[in-house]
């Protein structure tokens, strides 16, 4: 390549020698270059700067930002759970106690039927039994009016006759029965 | 055909006759200021046209960073994004990898401004009614070695002191009856050879393009116009060849750009290490 060129630019005047730069050459490339150097060291790069750093910025921020509302969500999954084991625990207590009460309520029930029956019972038997003592002391206050009476009819028949006594003695049962279906 | 070799004057071409592109390609008559420090040709106005591309899309860049990081709009459109990517090309591929974060975004500022400058400069030789890289005149190339010679010394001094020279010039683990050699072949490495390759590789680069191009297209203008019969075909296989080259000079002008920022950036990392 260097050949070729070279016998390229052999047959130009001498005063065009590529490498000798022109005055206005090298004045107008630092013009140029000063230019853009500053173009872009004060405009383009640090504008470009910025946004690539606020967009970093941005992107870390926002990933914190979910992060930390997953872990808030996850907070509050974790209360409500804690507050529904809480409730059920709590349901299970009252249903335990309502359960002991009712059984407290139906074994006083009970023990209070039984009590009251035994009682009636008692009065029952106190009943009969003051009811069979008056009767034994009415039948035997009767009893003997009935034997005072047989005696003293006993005692008179036998003065008149022996025969009578007998009779008598019938007579007074006779009577005896009829008085009782009279009563 | 014709916006291609409009950087062929037509005027030496006579009619009929193949004529060579020459050195002369590169030294266009003078259209301003005659005479002054400010002589103004065509590549002078190629260069300032650049200079004013690139100002508008990298201000329109710029505000859309700016309208961005201002409303909180992080979603970069496709615009921006292109703005992104070219930007982080410099900022990420280059700096961030050869000096890492920090002293990469401290010269930031040259890199980015070398980059862009020599791929726009570079791009010119194959834009139709252009047809010559801005860089293809010593001046800029010089200007950029210039300032990368100067960045990567001040980054060196900066870093070490007198030191930096020291370390430059009499590296560590040499016997020392050796400096008598190795240190006129440091200097010469270092303080000559370095600021010199970059601004050559980069004009000959952009001058050897250009000559390809427009020796590939006035062959081809020459053989379809002037020539007879079966000559006429070596037309198409010339155009072709120019054709095949225009593309090859759109990846010159990339690697160019990206070669220079690169060797920028490596010889600033150099003077940067501990030890050299």
């Amino acid at each position: 390549m260097t050949i070729g060129i070279h016998e390229l630019l052999m047959p130009t005047s001498a005063s065009a020698n590529p490498l000798i730069p022109a005055v206005a050459d090298i004045v107008w490339s630092a013009v140029v270059f000063a230019i853009l150097l500053v173009f872009f060291w004060v405009k383009v790069l640090p504008n470009f700067k910025k946004n690539i750093d606020a967009r970093t910025e941005a992107i870390e921020g926002r990933l914190a930002q979910a992060e930390k509302a997953q872990a808030e969500a996850a907070a509050k999954t974790a209360n409500i759970e804690a507050e529904q084991a809480e409730a059920r625990a709590e349901a299970a207590q009252i249903r335990e106690s309502a359960r002991a009460e009712g059984a407290a309520i139906l074994a006083e029930l009970k023990e209070q039927a039984s009590l009251e029956a035994a009682r009636m019972a008692e009065t029952a038997k106190k009943q009969i039994e003051a009811e069979r003592q008056s009767a034994i002391i009415s039948l035997r206050a009767e009893v003997g009016a009935l034997a005072l009476d047989l005696a003293s009819a006993v005692v008179a028949q036998n003065l008149k006759d022996d025969k009578n006594a007998s009779s008598m003695v019938s007579g007074f049962l006779a009577d005896l029965e009829k008085d009782s279906k009279k009563n | 055909m014709l916006l291609l070799t409009a950087g062929f004057d037509p005027f030496t071409a006579g009619e009929g006759e193949f004529e060579p592109p020459t050195i002369g390609e590169f030294y266009p008559e003078v259209i301003a200021f005659e005479g002054t420090p400010f002589a103004l040709n065509r590549i002078m106005l190629i260069r300032l046209l650049v200079t004013t591309l690139l100002i508008v899309l990298f201000t329109l860049w710029a505000n859309r960073f700016r309208k961005s990081t201002a409303t909180g709009q992080f979603v970069p459109g496709r615009f921006q994004m292109f703005g992104e990517i070219s930007l982080n090309f410099v900022r990420k591929s280059i700096a961030h990898e050869q000096l890492g974060e920090k002293d990469g975004d401290r010269f930031l500022p040259l890199l980015t401004t070398i980059f862009f400058i020599v791929l726009g400069m570079n791009i010119t030789g194959i834009v139709p009614g252009l047809n010559i890289a801005g860089t293809s005149v010593i001046g800029l190339p010089i200007i950029l070695a210039g300032a990368a010679y100067v960045t990567f010394i001040y980054a060196g001094v900066k870093a070490h002191g007198v030191m930096f020279f020291k370390n430059a010039l009499f590296p560590a683990g040499v016997p020392k009856a050796f400096y008598v050699l190795v240190t006129p072949i440091e200097f010469l490495s270092t303080f000559i050879l370095r600021p010199v390759t970059l601004a050559l590789r980069l004009m000959m680069n952009m001058i050897a393009g250009h000559l390809l191009l427009v020796l590939c297209f006035t062959a081809t203008h020459f053989f379809v116009l002037y020539s007879d019969g079966a000559f006429k075909a070596f037309g198409l296989l010339t155009f072709t060849f120019g054709f095949v080259f225009t593309l090859f000079e759109i990846l010159v002008a990339f690697l160019q750009a990206y070669v220079f920022t690169l060797l920028t950036t490596v010889y600033i990392q150099l003077s940067l290490a501990d030890e050299h």
